[in-house]
């Protein structure tokens, strides 16, 4: 052991490879088989899918891009796309920096190690959105927007930075960030004569019917569970009816309700864009699903808790509201960002009403004079695919980091 | 309980602090809001509809649809309920094949995830992180659009070996045709099955006597498959192979279905069964350690341990979530709205764009899907507590 030359070194290592191959690839002889079969497989899939990738004509996506990310947004409205995003990236840096610093504090006042998340876990943890916004930049046709886009990293970081010198009672409260972010942005897109949400489209849209359909659906699922646990039979009966009625139907049958039916309901011929009757749509057919979300919450929180917020005399109400709910809801975050991703998903249902959507919008560019007919659609789609790939796949795995700090169904 | 004995005698509350006054206002006031609302949105409707020169009730069901559906020789003068019907009948047939379909895929893809072969582990997880975070709808466009559609035209399809006639319309394969003679082969076979049945119950009673295997699931079989093939040789091949045969546009003869139908199955198989591979994965692994070193320390063969100690316990967690997915599954069937499979949503759609009434169609095409869900969450509520009893 203590001299050791290089030869033996590398010695080592190949016998050390040749065993993991062993071990891993050819330990039995049905093992070695489904190597071979498997690989040859894979190699066949892999030069096939290699093959297609070269030989595909992108001009479609570079011709189409904008409509892609945005739908029929008004051209010279475009700037405010921009502010929107400079925005959202201020937003996001502001909150991480918050979050940090609650952590933090949180850390100091348990007496544990704060970990300190460098870069390199960033660029572990996003990848795939590095790779996708790297991919859409290589479609431009312009370097505007790689450079706008250069623009909003550095003031994401700027405010990431310059989010140590916020005041600590907003530090203490981090949900007016998101909150506050929102209404700006809204005003930065829509405000001041801008379009407003039903002419947005392409990607965006799926985007902001995902955040808004879960946004409004939360009270009222929130709401409905709490129902469902009620002592008053009415309520809990009522709740129960609205929940299993809406999980037992598919989410198309409401968007038909809300792009066909709706209307009936309202007196007059007045009536709301289709976005905003699907997004009623959405958000009613959501609330069904976060109730029971939100009720494993409630029934994850021990009696005993409920037990100690009575013997303190607090009211049943503050009992809920102070000691069960911040518990329950705690628990609840990656139950609910799963929610979210499978809403993200289901956005895409909304191109079957003819919203345009990402989904809608690669299909009807393959319908253009220049395009149609040459089997585009192999091409277009899998680049929307990409995009709802990467925004799921990097949800998911961050819900499930999440839970490993919550350490939920470990105690 | 709510009066208070005090020095100075019996207090009671008054009555707006009363618990019980509480509940009963606070319900009260819980259904005359829920169902005034729903008066108001009712009465809404009905004037709506009124106004729109629509009919109110649910008697256009009798009226001619005008809905076509293709490859069926549906009618389309037939009233609108028969259109409805057909359309429920294309939703069981695409859950009847895809819901084994899947089963089988995802049990195999999670058991895959868990292999000791490095290389199948991997891929297997690949497909499944690859899979189930793209959109559904998505998929089916796409196996639609770019599979499907790419396949030879109709008036000249491909027809490998004879025995399929593979067009991007239409996908047939061969069939089984019965001749004379199948009567006394299904009588045969019914007395074969009688008698697996006795030999598995001798088999039981002989291991529960002796402490032999009792191995009757493979005796029975095997029970079953000799009395098959006497009875076939008896009747004298009453089962014969038809294959497809094609005369200009028309396909006679043959086993198949629209290709739009193979498009919706495949991907929604493929979709849900990378959700089904993660249940049996996560399933498996929820089975504690100790039961399988309990397995080796009895010194099971690895096929006895999987048998008797790992799947029972697996399969106990792994069942009310894959029948989840069976209903998630049934109620994507609806997406096929998007490449014209003619179930019940798109027979829904078409009949509202033929002018009728919107509110009382989507109410039944809810009423549909409400039904089937309903009926499975009680059979799987009443499964879950088998399964309970069954172990703790």
């Amino acid at each position: 052991m203590t001299t050791t030359t290089p030869q033996q070194l590398t010695v080592t290592r190949t016998t050390r490879a040749a065993a993991w191959l062993r071990k891993n690839l050819f330990s039995t002889w049905y093992n070695t088989a489904l190597t071979i079969v498997f690989g040859a497989f894979i190699l066949f899939v892999l030069f096939r899918l290699l093959g297609f990738l070269l030989d595909i004509d992108t001009t479609i996506i570079r011709v189409n891009l904008k409509l892609y990310m945005t739908g029929r947004f008004p051209n010279e409205q475009l700037e405010r796309l921009w502010i929107g995003v400079y925005i959202t990236s201020a937003g996001i840096g502001l909150f991480a920096r918050a979050i940090a610093r609650n952590a933090e504090v949180k850390a100091l006042d348990a007496g544990m190690a704060i970990d300190h998340a460098g870069w390199q876990s960033i660029i572990r943890r996003f990848w795939p959105i590095l790779v996708l916004v790297a991919i859409i930049l290589g479609f431009t046709q312009t370097p505007l927007p790689a450079l706008l886009t250069l623009g909003a990293a550095a003031i994401g970081i700027g405010a990431y930075v310059s989010g140590a010198a916020l005041p600590r009672a907003v530090i203490k409260r981090s949900w007016l960030i998101p909150l506050v972010g929102t209404v700006a942005f809204y005003l930065g897109v829509a405000g001041f004569g801008g379009v407003g949400w039903d002419k947005w489209g392409g990607f965006f849209v799926n985007i902001v019917l995902t955040i808004a359909g879960i946004t409004l659906a939360f009270p009222l699922g929130l709401m409905l569970a709490l129902g469902r646990r009620s002592t008053l039979p009415v309520v809990r009966y009522l709740s129960v009816t609205y929940i299993e009625f809406l999980r037992g139907v598919p989410m198309i049958s409401l968007l038909l309700l809300g792009a066909f039916a709706l209307g009936f309901l309202i007196p007059g011929d007045q009536q709301f864009s289709l976005f905003i009757r699907l997004l009623i749509a959405i958000t009613l057919f959501q609330s069904a699903y976060i109730a029971e979300v939100v009720r494993g919450g409630l029934q994850s929180v021990p009696k005993g808790q409920i037990e100690a917020g009575q013997s303190l005399g607090l009211s049943p109400w503050k009992t809920m509201r102070l000691i069960v709910l911040p518990q329950a809801l705690r628990n609840v975050i990656p139950a609910m960002v799963g929610q979210f991703i499978s809403l993200f998903k289901d956005t895409t249902l909304v191109s079957i009403v003819k919203l345009l959507d990402l989904l809608l919008a690669a299909q009807v560019s393959t319908a253009q004079p220049e395009f149609q007919a040459q089997g585009l659609q192999a091409v277009t789609l899998p680049f929307a695919a990409l995009f709802f790939w990467v925004g799921c796949y990097v949800m998911s795995r961050e819900s499930r980091r999440l839970e490993r700090k919550l350490g939920v169904g470990e105690r | 309980m709510t009066a208070i004995d005090t020095p100075g005698g019996t207090v009671r509350p008054p009555f707006w602090r009363d618990i019980r006054v509480i509940r009963v206002v606070l319900q009260v006031l819980a259904v005359v809001v829920v169902f005034g609302a729903l008066w108001l949105l009712g009465n809404n409707l009905r004037n709506e509809l009124i106004r729109k020169n629509l009919p109110t009730n649910f008697d256009f069901l009798d009226r001619p649809t005008g809905v076509t559906i293709s490859d069926s020789g549906f009618d389309p003068g037939s009233p609108v309920s028969a259109a409805l019907l057909a359309g429920i009948k294309n939703t069981f047939l695409l859950a009847i094949v895809g819901i084994p379909l899947l089963t089988i895929l995802g049990t195999l893809i999670g058991v895959a995830r868990l292999s000791t072969n490095w290389l199948v582990a991997k891929a297997a997880g690949v497909y499944v992180e690859t899979i189930r975070n793209i959109p559904p709808l998505l998929i089916i466009i796409f196996v639609f659009n770019a599979v499907i559609l790419q396949l030879p035209a109709p008036n000249d399809p491909a027809t490998p070996f004879d025995w399929f006639v593979i067009s991007n319309l239409k996908i047939v394969g061969p069939s089984l045709i019965t001749e004379s003679g199948a009567g006394l082969l299904w009588i045969i076979m019914l007395l074969g099955l009688i008698a697996a049945v006795a030999v598995g119950i001798w088999r039981t009673r002989y291991s529960e006597r002796t402490g032999h295997p009792h191995h009757r699931i493979l005796i029975g079989f095997g029970v079953v498959v000799v009395f098959a093939v006497i009875g076939y040789l008896i009747a004298g091949n009453p089962i014969q192979v038809a294959l497809p045969r094609l005369d200009g546009r028309i396909i006679t003869g043959g086993f198949g279905g629209l290709g739009s139908y193979f498009s919706l199955l495949a991907a929604l198989v493929i979709y849900t069964a990378s959700h089904v591979a993660e249940i049996v994965r996560g399933s498996i692994l929820a089975v504690p350690k100790g039961q399988t070193e309990a397995a080796n320390a009895l010194a099971l063969s690895g096929f006895q341990r999987l048998r008797f100690v790992t799947l029972p316990q697996a399969l106990r967690i792994a069942i009310p979530p894959i029948i989840n997915q069976y209903l998630n599954f049934v109620k994507n069937t609806s997406l096929a709205i998007a490449i014209g499979f003619a179930e019940i949503t798109l027979i829904t759609f078409q009949a509202i764009g033929n002018g009728y009434p919107a509110p009382q169609l989507i109410v039944l095409l809810m009423a549909a899907y409400l039904v089937f869900s309903l009926t499975i969450s009680v059979m799987v509520n009443i499964l879950n507590r088998r399964l309970q009893l069954v172990g703790r």
